[in-house]
């Protein structure tokens, strides 16, 4: 039998797990990986100019195709700038395997160059991580590594492979095999609490679905939308669950949550029975616990137990898979209605369509300046809502999920648990390589753009035709809206105006920049820039005292909330 | 209230690390924990005893189960289990005081397993109330040094 290293070994189980792209950075301690990388066919490495950025760009990866992200770096700093990355697909449970390499077996626990003890760092935010001390353990760590990343709750796995692993000699024929007596997530619901949930939601008079990015996770997107068709029950999303639910259909009702629509969050005030799935009752949208949705009954699909329970009372929890108990749910739902009559929510649904006649999303569309809200309808309209939309994080992040509808399950990918600022562009660039067929847009601020600017030459020279939308404000938006409503305006450390030529800084990358500040000018550049194969930045010069509204203040009921006409001076 | 959580785990490296951090990370206090071998040797128990509310234990426990290498969980019950912790009591012992201490181990059957002129060592095996009152009895001599095991518990009857 033929012998390869642990190097080749690893990359062969890659390539069977169906592996496209590594995003990854060498380094002295994975230069065995990275020689084997030299000769591989199957799979192309992506070269980062940062390892967070890698870590980001399987996590982009993976939202936008729903296939296992990979990214790779090496022992000590490598594995450590992972971490933010790390962590951030921990928080939106996003499937990724780390590689890491490390120091050699003899030397761990010494303190030798370049050593981290990266398992141990990561455990709080990998699902699960492992030290490989036997290259004979290698075909069966990756191939759990991947079922445990993909499986049940999604999550980032960490690999961490001491370089004499990597060097060591192993029988070519061996195939990994799982063995994880302690690891079985449950995937069907209880057939019993599907029922209960059926008979509760013919009996309630205003419920909403409440859908998460477990919907979109567990690709049960047309199941829910198959569901909502036929009950007409109207659904509002969390951040990352945009598009589990096409955004433009008359049942949306949008997002909720502290900048969430009007609309969406009176609809929790009123509603007497709250169908959540695949969310986890965040803060950031119920705000204040202990007046969110009084008035509700709660039944709580999640494929994670752990979750149910945790931050809100439920009243009927299902544990299982979106899209198993979602099929379960249609079938036990329409039984109801066949024997009971078909229920009939028009009347709440009237309610909400004039609650969101009322309460539109603003901007001052009279305005001279350049308002985030004018951009981004148009960039709407430019792409009839079919491209990928990445966002940064703050004030961007917001208006993005405000104006941009999304109409698709995994077009919206955005950091939303760890609120990661400079996450958009390397998830771009993840997304991209997954859907070359898709235009994919990063909504920036001037903050976020400016932590992983670098990431330019990553993108310039794959050739990706990444779009930058940089709404510039010169200041740290959101953080200074905060300051300006409840810190007496005391602008702490939050202007960055003036220090950067953003056009200067993409054309030095060999990317193109436009500038734009005025409005006769958004629709034009934005469709120019679709033209162009290569990377492009806009930097609209934006209103710098744009905020986002509405607004529920930290600890607030999400009933009370702020408006442009509140605080507007 | 106190609760005994008795989990059993795949005994590999990084197992006993990946809970204790599950419990500091979500802000449980653990009041004592103790690891030891099972019938099988690729499977260890830990006896993990937390003060906490019910909801907590709830959650405590469906955290654990998220972590890979948790094979089972048991939540015991305190009236339908057998709890045990071993202790090794230190105390202040002269001559004339050596009788009395005896004369308290020998009430609470602990063992006499070192003595020396001035001091006494004492092995008592009992449940934590036991151990308490053999302490709180010992206290006037003098208490030099208390080693104890943490609590170990084994549900009654055949069910494991
Ligand atoms: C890595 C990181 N550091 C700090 C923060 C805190 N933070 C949240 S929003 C924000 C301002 C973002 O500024 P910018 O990218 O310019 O976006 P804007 O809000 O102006 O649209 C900051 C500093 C964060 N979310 N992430």
């Amino acid at each position: 039998m033929g012998k390869i290293n642990g190097s080749q070994m690893l990359l062969k189980c890659l390539v069977s797990e169906g592996v496209e792209y590594i995003f990854g950075y060498p380094g002295g301690k994975v230069i065995p990986i990275y020689d084997a990388i030299y000769d591989e066919k199957k799979i192309k490495h992506v070269l980062v100019r940062h390892e967070q950025c890698a870590a980001h760009a399987a996590d982009g990866y993976a939202r936008a195709t729903g296939r296992t992200g990979v990214c790779m770096a090496t022992s000590g700093p490598g594995g450590t700038n992972l971490v933010t990355g790390i962590a951030n697909a921990y928080m939106d449970s996003v499937p990724i395997v780390a590689i890491t390499g490390q120091v050699s077996t003899v030397e761990i626990g010494t303190d030798s160059f370049q050593e981290a003890d990266i398992t141990g760092i990561t455990d709080p935010i990998t699902k699960h991580n492992y030290l490989i001390k036997h290259v004979k353990d290698l075909p069966n760590v990756i191939k759990e590594a991947f079922y445990i990343a993909s499986s049940g709750r999604p999550g980032p796995v960490l690999v961490d492979i001491p370089i004499d692993v990597q060097n060591a000699l192993i029988d070519e024929q061996i195939k990994g095999e799982i063995n994880l007596p302690g690891y079985k997530p449950t995937v069907r619901g209880n057939l019993k609490q599907i029922k209960e949930a059926a008979k509760k939601i013919h009996q309630s008079t205003k419920p909403v679905i409440f859908s998460g990015g477990g919907v979109i996770a567990s690709n049960a997107s047309s199941l829910l939308k198959e569901f909502v068709e036929y009950a007409k029950i109207p659904v509002i999303t969390t951040l990352l669950g945009k598009g589990s639910y096409p955004e433009n259909k008359e049942l949306s009702i949008g997002m909720a949550g502290m900048h969430g629509t009007r609309y969406a969050n009176m609809a929790f005030v009123e509603t007497d029975l709250i169908i959540g799935i695949g969310v986890r009752f965040d803060d950031r949208i119920t705000g204040k616990l202990s007046e969110f949705a009084k008035n509700a009954e709660v039944i709580h699909i999640d494929v994670d137990p752990a979750e149910i329970g945790k931050n809100v009372k439920v009243n009927i929890p299902v544990v299982g898979d979106a899209k198993s108990v979602l099929g379960d749910l249609i079938v036990e739902y329409k039984k109801i209605n066949e024997e009971k009559g078909k229920a009939d929510f028009s009347e709440w649904i009237d309610m909400i369509a004039d609650w969101k006649k009322k309460f539109p999303v603003y901007y001052d569309k009279n305005s001279n300046l350049l308002k985030p809200g004018f951009i981004l309808e148009t960039l709407q309209e430019l792409t009839k809502g079919e491209a990928i939309i990445c966002t940064e994080v703050g004030q961007n992040q917001m208006w993005a999920a405000q104006y941009c509808k999304t109409l698709e399950p995994r077009t919206f990918i955005s950091s939303g648990g760890l609120g990661t600022m400079g996450f958009g562009l390397p998830a771009s660039i993840g997304a991209q390589f997954g859907r070359p067929d898709k235009m994919v847009f990063d909504i920036a601020g001037d903050g976020s753009i400016q932590m992983i600017s670098q990431e330019f030459a990553t993108a310039v020279s794959n050739n990706l035709p990444i779009k930058i939308i940089l709404l510039n404000n010169g200041n740290l938006g959101l953080v200074k809206q905060w300051q300006e409503l409840f810190y007496n305006e005391r602008y702490s450390e939050t202007c960055i105006r003036g220090c950067v030529d953003f056009v200067k800084l993409v054309e030095a990358y060999g990317g193109i920049g436009f500038r734009v500040k005025e409005k006769k000018d958004v629709e034009k550049t934005i469709k120019e820039a679709m033209s162009i194969n290569n990377l492009v930045l806009i930097d609209f010069w934006i209103d710098p005292d744009e905020n986002v509204f509405p607004m529920v203040a930290p600890g607030s009921p999400i009933s009370e909330m702020l408006d442009h006409k509140q605080v507007k001076k | 209230m106190n609760h005994i959580i008795s989990v059993l785990v795949e005994n590999k490296s990084g197992v006993l690390a990946k809970i204790s951090g599950l419990f500091s990370r979500r802000g449980f206090n653990i009041e004592s924990l103790a690891v030891g071998p099972t019938d099988d040797e690729k499977i260890a128990r830990i006896t993990i005893v937390v003060n906490m509310d019910e909801d907590s234990v709830e959650q405590v426990t469906k955290q654990l189960h998220k972590l890979i290498n948790v094979l089972k969980i048991q939540k015991l019950d305190p009236d339908y289990s057998v709890q045990r912790e071993l202790v090794l009591v230190k105390v202040n012992s002269e001559n004339k005081n050596r009788a009395e201490i005896l004369e308290i181990a020998n009430i609470f059957r602990a063992n006499v397993v070192d003595v020396t002129k001035n001091s006494i060592m004492l092995e008592l095996t009992g449940a934590g109330t036991k151990i308490n009152a053999f302490e709180e009895l010992l206290k006037p001599y003098g208490i030099l040094e208390v080693v104890g095991t943490g609590m170990i518990a084994c549900g009654r009857g055949k069910k494991t």
